[in-house]
């Protein structure tokens, strides 16, 4: 009796411990790089671009560069993705063409970013010629988060109460109305805290982009989809394992480091919050 | 209700581009990997240990990459799996709701850590550390990276772990507790037993995830391509090869279908385990209804 209690109370201090651990890593991972990082944290760092062979200088140019491969992303995989979280939900019937887009997506969560990273290089630089540029590393990216894209659109969808949709087709309206007008105003705040989240995913991803349209240096700014655009993630790996000084921009490195983890935790903390906020209030 | 057709038309055509993508992933990976075998043999390629790509004839061995790969897979797993559960276990069974507010926000905040932050810190605190605490030549190895592959898997294998075990009903473990079992003895005896379907198909989706990350071992696996014979070995696993060959690759050379070769070896792996995943979860489903 008294060996099944103390196995008891071992285990329970095992699991206290192993989540103890998590919590307290996670905090250590962002102290360190916090106190490695914030001292060459300042206004020109975020707004000067980098020079000297990027020895000195800010980080506004791969700075800006993520936000524009983001944007072009986000460009293609919110409208696809939507609307195919809105077919799953609204349309599908139990059929080949179902069945198989689901498998589809299921697999495309799956597949390696580094292979997304292929594919973006044959089907976007090389067969359409975009060339290696902030189009070819977006549309990649933008492939990559379709399924995380289509998985919370369809959820949003589903979780609007079935009275909105006959309430609607009692007055008359038809299907499309109904969703247009209806459905989509309800399921739209569930949808932009899941496009919010993908975004976290896709601002932090380096090896879809290395051979894509990321940038080793660029003198400026990206003016259009087809220039090479510098990105934090592929700054920060080329800083760190090729630079011309590897131990000379150490700080820079660091401050490079917590601007991503800053932007990447931010973006997703705002989404993990307002979800956990919509899911009590529907309750 | 009113039905048009043109609306439902356009929708079901843009939810094809999934299809397509998926498909045409498979397809260029078999495009432009499948020419490698003009140059040399299956066999000379999977079970072949030399991998110079660039020397004239290129030897194009793969074992040592996927030797690399597998070992980086194993060793992580061997690492997170266990804190996975554990940790999916805690928030499932003992944690108040209030807890589990927070740490399953934690939880998931862990998941968007992104690979290239964690790659870094293997090269400036985890390499430094193994390199004085084991007297070693250097510390980019299986280790460190298996070490940091196991923060990546463990967010996911965690909350999936964890939505399986909190789908088992409530009466089961009253019904145990009420036979006087400890809670110990209901989580492993009743509670574990009855989500396992969920938990096995979590663990898999997080091997999936250990063997396709890449940037964590570019940056902190050594990258010396040889069949890994201590934790302190140097590899060079699939991923991280392809991300750092492609770049000064010819389109077209022998090393450029290699490489795309390698990322359907990659593929194939990957798909295979995400499928037994998906099935496994059909089988609970079609079980449990």
């Amino acid at each position: 009796m008294t060996k099944r209690k103390a196995l008891d109370q071992l285990m329970t201090i095992l699991l206290w411990s192993a989540t103890g651990l998590i919590v307290f890593l996670l905090l250590a991972i962002i102290t360190y790089i916090f106190v490695n990082g914030y001292q060459v944290l300042s206004w020109s760092f975020l707004t000067e671009s980098p020079r000297d062979n990027m020895t000195r200088g800010g980080i506004s140019t791969p700075l800006i560069g993520t936000l524009q491969l983001v944007l072009v992303s986000m460009f293609f995989a919110l409208p696809v993705g939507i609307a195919t979280g809105l077919y799953l939900a609204e349309y599908s019937k139990r059929g080949r063409f179902t069945s198989l887009l689901r498998l589809a997506i299921r697999s495309l969560a799956g597949v390696p970013s580094v292979v997304f990273g292929l594919f973006g290089l044959s089907l976007f630089v090389i067969l359409l010629r975009f060339g290696s540029s902030l189009l070819s590393a977006g549309l990649t990216l933008g492939c990559l988060a379709l399924p995380l894209i289509v998985t919370a659109s369809e959820q949003a969808f589903l979780a609007v109460p079935q009275d909105y949709r006959d309430a609607s087709y009692a007055l008359g309206a038809s299907k499309w109305q109904t969703i247009w007008k209806v459905v989509l105003p309800s399921a739209s705040s569930t949808i932009i805290t899941g496009g919010i989240l993908s975004i976290g995913r896709v601002a932090g991803e380096t090896a879809p982009i290395i051979f894509t349209g990321a940038a080793y240096f660029t003198p400026s700014v990206a003016t259009s989809l087809f220039d090479e655009v510098m990105a934090l993630p592929y700054h920060i790996m080329v800083l760190a394992t090729e630079g011309t000084n590897i131990t000379l921009t150490r700080p820079i490195q660091y401050g490079t480091v917590l601007v991503l983890l800053a932007f990447v935790l931010g973006i997703s903390a705002i989404g993990v919050i307002m979800r956990a906020r919509l899911r009590q209030s529907g309750r | 209700m009113k039905k048009e057709r043109t609306p439902a038309i356009i929708i079901m055509s843009i939810s094809s581009v999934g299809i397509f993508v998926m498909l045409f992933i498979l397809l260029f990976l078999i495009k432009e990997g499948l020419p490698v075998l003009k140059e040399t043999t299956l066999s000379s390629i999977v079970a072949g240990t030399d991998w110079y790509p660039t020397e004239t004839p290129p030897a194009l061995g793969m074992l040592p990459l996927i030797a690399g790969s597998v070992a980086v897979t194993l060793l992580s797993s061997l690492i997170a799996l266990p804190i996975s559960l554990f940790i999916a276990i805690f928030i499932s069974e003992i944690a108040s709701q209030k807890m589990k507010n927070i740490l399953k926000p934690i939880l998931e905040l862990l998941g968007f850590l992104p690979s290239i932050i964690l790659g870094f810190l293997g090269m400036v605190v985890i390499a430094p550390w193994l390199q004085s605490r084991f007297a070693i030549l250097s510390g980019l190895n299986l280790l460190n990276a298996s070490i940091l592959l196991g923060f990546l898997i463990i967010p996911i294998v965690g909350s999936l772990a964890e939505e399986a075990l909190s789908a088992v009903p409530r009466e089961i473990r009253n019904a145990s507790f009420a036979l006087g079992a400890t809670r110990w003895e209901t989580i492993s005896k009743v509670v574990f037993p009855a989500a396992l379907p969920g938990i096995l198909s979590a663990c898999l989706l997080g091997i999936m995830r250990g063997m396709g990350e890449t940037m964590v071992v570019l940056m902190a696996a050594g990258g010396a391509a040889l069949i890994p014979i201590s934790l302190f070995d140097p590899v060079r696993p699939l991923t991280s090869t392809i991300a750092a060959e492609m770049g000064e690759t010819p389109v077209g050379s022998t090393h450029y279908h290699a490489l795309f070769f390698a990322g359907l070896i990659l593929l194939l792996i990957t798909l295979g385990i995400n499928l037994l995943s998906s099935w496994i979860e059909s089988k609970r489903k079609v079980k449990s209804s």
